[in-house]
């Protein structure tokens, strides 16, 4: 039998106000198990929590229920108090007569009533509490980081910084993403390459970091601290320890018209390539899509030309298993499909680009060495239109588009306009938005910048047709303010595509059972206190794959993602939840529901050998939960036919037990 | 009358065991009486000749008896599977229940086996002898010379009225031939009490329920029920030995068992089959089957192994529990 000691709080008037806390604490007085029962102004008080180790002394408790607030607040308070006075954390109930009782009431009787019940329940359940005892594990002092964009290389610099090795898995041939493709960023404009080319050749510097460029997760396996992936680094037909990055075989080779990628298709590169000068790794990746050698056996120049000898046409696709410790994503993101647009013309006319598109076209490495033409013709234009919210904002019945702000169009738009009208002061330049959206250090100033100093023609209206029309674009659109319909012949329209998060964001929040949002963005532990962290432990996130972000907001989140994974790596050995489910292995049937539930996979099974009461041996199949996975969510508690899996802290029986005391 | 004959079935068994192929037979074996066929392990040639039986009372389905049984035979296994013993057989499977590979599983076509009770309501009580090899049942009764005559359509039991499939879903080796799913009328019954009202539905279930003896027949034979420790025979779980507070708790085990299965039941109809009170139990997981049925999607339990059962799977496109709510019991 438990000596329970029962201790009501007032919460200054926040309880006592609506419940009599002396009415409570004599009904409760009464109840099974209680040898102690009383109430004081502020239980979580240093007074308070005197009051609490003093009953344990005097009064022999081994259960404690404390009628305060939410849990959520004190319960971490109130075991630190029992663990003080010797009790085992895990024999305290919070009964939470604040947020459920007291400020949901108005008349003092029924909320007493309610608070006694409440009361009466907690006190059920501690009578079946038992001590618990958290589980340790080791922590593997390694991190994975999955995206090789800014998000990804802050993160690893940030951990390695630390002291600890982090390896960085990219898809693509080179680190650097998407910031590597921009021209200047704002609201400051200086250039995008300046300060991202410095970090890239940190990460390569770094001795603690790995990059695995060309690669990608193919499994995970495992939990927090001790996580078993498969790195898939694809052939790339190169030594990448041998290949000096000196470009003779990009020149030499002869196959020179595949669309490149890194200019977004708009000129071209060789078979056997290196996306950028700045590349890092700086080594040559033959597509094997375009390469003849690799598809009919015929060419080999690359080999030929190579000083250093590191082609190599029979490299095959190679596995890499490493253990990790925390695993950080870092997919990003990519502009959408222009496909379902077809009032902007985008696949009819080579003058309707992307903003990324125009990224590349206003860059001094890209495909028109800074000048700003048109792809069409090469001329410049005079007349430029920038659509935004293109796909953002859209309405949740529509087919196309998506229904959240992409964050950053309306910013690098007035950036985009604002360069143009710099220099090119003889173009006119026309946004058409629907709000311009500036909420950041710097950010109103900037855009204000573009429309008062710069002279940017600012629409609110949408475009609502482009029609290419001999060299010129039509543009129908409406002007909401002055309540008119505009005509205006654009040379180059402009659009601010909606953002999405990268393709491979989906399967591999499925490898790391990571909870996504229906847009597919990764879902964080906390919207406000936990933004960095994903509710699967050891997981966290960087960067746009948790939803759009501009530079300055990835890298802080990258920074923050860091210091979590460093917190946790620091640690020797983590401490569990030991609320956690567990079978019991002489009621399992093996039958596999409960691991189909499972949303973390805590649960295998083994065959273990039975003792029969028959006095034979025989070999059943039962599940077993991994405590250290497990993040007690109950799921297989109820879903158990035979009953035999339980929640420690939360047993049936506990549960039962209070549904007992509040029915009674 | 069965198609296919006891001769095929022992020659088939006898030449498995002969070739090493299995090591014993699940098969059936006469009773006390013709009609109380009884499931049998033989382990020999002369065995089966002496005492196998196939006749329109073989309605035993078998695929729970493997759980126990593949555990103890050294070898394989031979098992008999009607169509409708195969769904059981294919959701003990998912549920990892018995080793697949110490099964032989030998499909068997059937025409639908007797209810006794319907032959005692045609031909008397004291029947002595039942011959199920002729066109017709030939009943013997102590009272008369000549045996009664029933066509086996007029007594066939009721899951075989409302049988769902001919088709065997599992099996090694197949005898005959195979039929299809059938689109049976089988929930006719269950929208009949679900037309009552609440009142007249209650009063049906308290008249039908309180018969019940709690001789734990329906869980003994039910090829869902196979845990290795039922949740009414633990001293621990707070349900063993339960004397019910009220005549509503009194209930509680069908209730709970009906619980048990949802989603896994394959409506076998064995429950209803030994029920030695003739409560129609089944009608209770029919309905769960019915619903599940227009809540999720059609589901049929066992219609493959590692399918998983709407109850334990979730979506987005998943009904709202208010929707089920709105949706009423009228």
């Amino acid at each position: 039998m438990q000596r329970i000691g029962v201790f009501v709080c007032w919460c200054g008037s926040n309880i006592a106000g609506t419940v009599d806390v002396q009415a409570v604490s004599d009904a409760l007085a009464h109840e099974p198990g209680v040898v102690f029962s009383t109430n004081y102004q502020y239980m979580c008080s240093q007074a308070g929590q005197n009051m609490i180790k003093d009953a344990v002394a005097e009064h022999k408790l081994t259960g404690i229920v404390v009628c305060s607030c939410s849990p959520r607040m004190h319960e971490a308070t109130f075991r630190k108090t029992a663990a003080a006075a010797g009790i085992n954390p895990y024999m305290v109930e919070i009964a939470n007569i604040r947020e459920q009782c007291s400020w949901v009431h108005k008349d003092m009787q029924t909320g007493t009533e309610k608070a006694i019940i409440l009361g009466k329940a907690a006190v059920a359940k501690v009578n079946l509490n038992t001590p618990l005892t958290p589980g340790e594990s080791p922590v593997t002092k390694r991190a994975l980081v999955i995206g090789g964009g800014i998000a990804g290389i802050q993160t690893a610099l940030d951990i390695a910084d630390a002291g600890f090795p982090v390896d960085i898995v990219e898809k693509k041939p080179t680190i650097g993403g998407k910031m590597a493709q921009l021209d200047k960023t704002f609201p400051t404009l200086d250039c995008a390459a300046c300060i991202l080319t410095p970090k890239m050749v940190d990460v390569a510097q770094n001795d603690k970091i790995r990059i695995f460029s060309y690669s990608e997760v193919t499994d995970v396996k495992g939990f927090v601290g001790n996580f078993d992936v498969t790195i898939k680094k694809h052939a790339r037909y190169v030594k990448e320890d041998i290949c000096t990055g000196c470009g003779a075989c990009t020149e030499k080779c002869p196959m020179k018209k595949v669309p490149n990628e890194f200019n977004l298709g708009m000129d071209n590169r060789s078979a056997i390539y290196i996306p950028f000068a700045q590349a890092v790794p700086k080594v040559a990746t033959i597509d094997p899509n375009y390469c003849n050698m690799l598809k009919n056996g015929k060419c080999g120049v690359c080999s030929k030309v190579c000083a250093a000898g590191a082609i190599d046409y029979t490299q095959k696709d190679e596995f890499i298993e490493e253990k990790y410790g925390a695993i950080v994503v870092a997919t990003g993101f990519n502009p959408i499909s222009m496909d379902k647009f077809d009032e902007f013309a985008y696949n009819q006319s080579k003058d309707v680009i992307t903003s990324l598109e125009f990224e590349r076209l206003t860059n001094a490495a890209g495909p028109t060495a800074g000048k700003l033409l048109r792809p069409s013709d090469l001329k410049h234009p005079h007349t430029i239109v920038f659509v935004q919210c293109v796909g953002s904002r859209c309405d949740a019945c529509a087919e196309k588009g998506k229904e959240y702000c992409s964050k950053i169009c309306c910013m690098y738009t007035a950036k985009h306009a604002m360069l143009t009208r710099d220099k090119y002061p003889d173009t006119e330049v026309y946004v058409f938005y629907i709000d311009v959206r500036t909420p950041g250090k710097n950010f109103d100033e900037f855009y204000r910048r573009a429309v008062e100093e710069y002279g940017v023609h600012y629409i609110k209206g949408m475009v609502g047709k482009v029609t290419p029309e001999g060299d010129k674009l039509k543009v129908q659109a409406s002007d909401l303010l002055a309540n008119k319909q505009l005509h205006i012949d654009a040379d180059l329209v402009v659009l601010a595509a909606a953002i999405e998060p990268d393709k491979s964001a989906r399967p591999l929040a499925t490898m790391l059972t990571a909870s996504m949002d229906t847009n597919d963005f990764f879902t964080e532990a906390h919207p406000k206190l936990r933004p960095v962290e994903s509710p699967t432990a050891g997981v966290f996130l960087s960067g746009a794959c948790q939803g759009p972000k501009d530079i300055p907001e990835t890298v802080s989140q990258a920074g923050a993602a860091a210091s979590k994974v460093i917190g946790l790596l620091a640690k020797d050995k983590l401490t569990g939840n030991p609320c956690v489910a567990s079978s019991n292995e002489l009621m399992c049937n093996g039958c596999s529901t409960c691991e189909r539930v499972c949303p973390y996979g805590a649960i295998t099974y083994e065959n273990k050998e039975f003792r029969m009461p028959d006095r034979t041996t025989a070999i059943r199949r039962i599940a077993v939960v991994n405590p250290a996975v497990c993040q007690g969510c109950g799921c297989c508690t109820v879903a158990c036919p035979s009953g035999a899996m339980d929640l420690r802290g939360f047993a049936n029986s506990q549960i039962i037990a209070e549904v007992d005391a509040i029915c009674k | 009358m069965q198609k296919i004959t006891r001769d095929q079935l022992i020659e088939k068994a006898a030449s498995l065991l002969a070739n090493g192929t299995v090591s014993c037979v699940l098969g059936w074996q006469k009773g006390e009486f013709d009609y109380d066929i009884t499931p049998a392990v033989f382990e020999t040639e002369d065995e089966l000749k002496a005492n196998f039986v196939w006749n329109d009372f073989c309605g035993a389905n078998f695929s729970k008896y493997l759980v126990s049984k593949t555990k103890k035979c050294e070898g394989k296994i031979l098992v008999f599977l009607k169509p409708c013993d195969t769904y059981s057989f294919n959701q003990l499977l998912t549920e990892h229940r018995f080793d697949r590979e110490k099964v032989y599983a030998v499909g068997i076509p059937c025409e639908g086996m007797a209810d006794i009770a319907k032959v005692k309501a045609i031909a008397g009580d004291g029947i002595s002898a039942i011959d199920c090899s002729g066109e017709k049942l030939a009943v013997t009764t102590i009272y008369e010379d000549a045996p009664v005559m029933i066509d086996a359509k007029d007594v066939l039991a009721e899951r075989c009225v409302n049988c769902k499939s001919k088709k065997h879903v599992a099996y090694d080796e197949l005898i005959g031939e195979d039929g299809d799913v059938i689109d049976s009328a089988r929930f006719d019954e269950v929208a009949k009490i679900e037309a009552m009202t609440p009142d007249e539905r209650f009063a049906f279930w308290q008249n039908e329920l309180s018969r019940c003896i709690r001789c734990n027949a329906c869980r003994d034979i039910c090829p869902a029920c196979t845990c290795e420790k039922c949740v009414f025979g633990n001293p621990n779980s707070s349900l063993e030995n339960k004397s019910p507070a009220n005549s509503f708790e009194e209930k509680m085990f069908h209730i709970i068992r009906a619980f048990h299965v949802a989603g896994r039941c394959t409506d076998c109809g064995e429950c209803s089959r030994v029920c030695p009170q003739h409560i129609p139990l089944h009608l209770l997981n029919r309905k769960f089957i019915k619903d599940i049925d227009s809540f999720y999607g059609e589901y049929q339990a066992g219609a493959e192994v590692g399918s998983r059962a709407p109850l334990v799977n979730y979506t987005t496109d998943d009904l709202e529990p208010g929707e089920v709510f709105e949706r009423g019991d009228n």
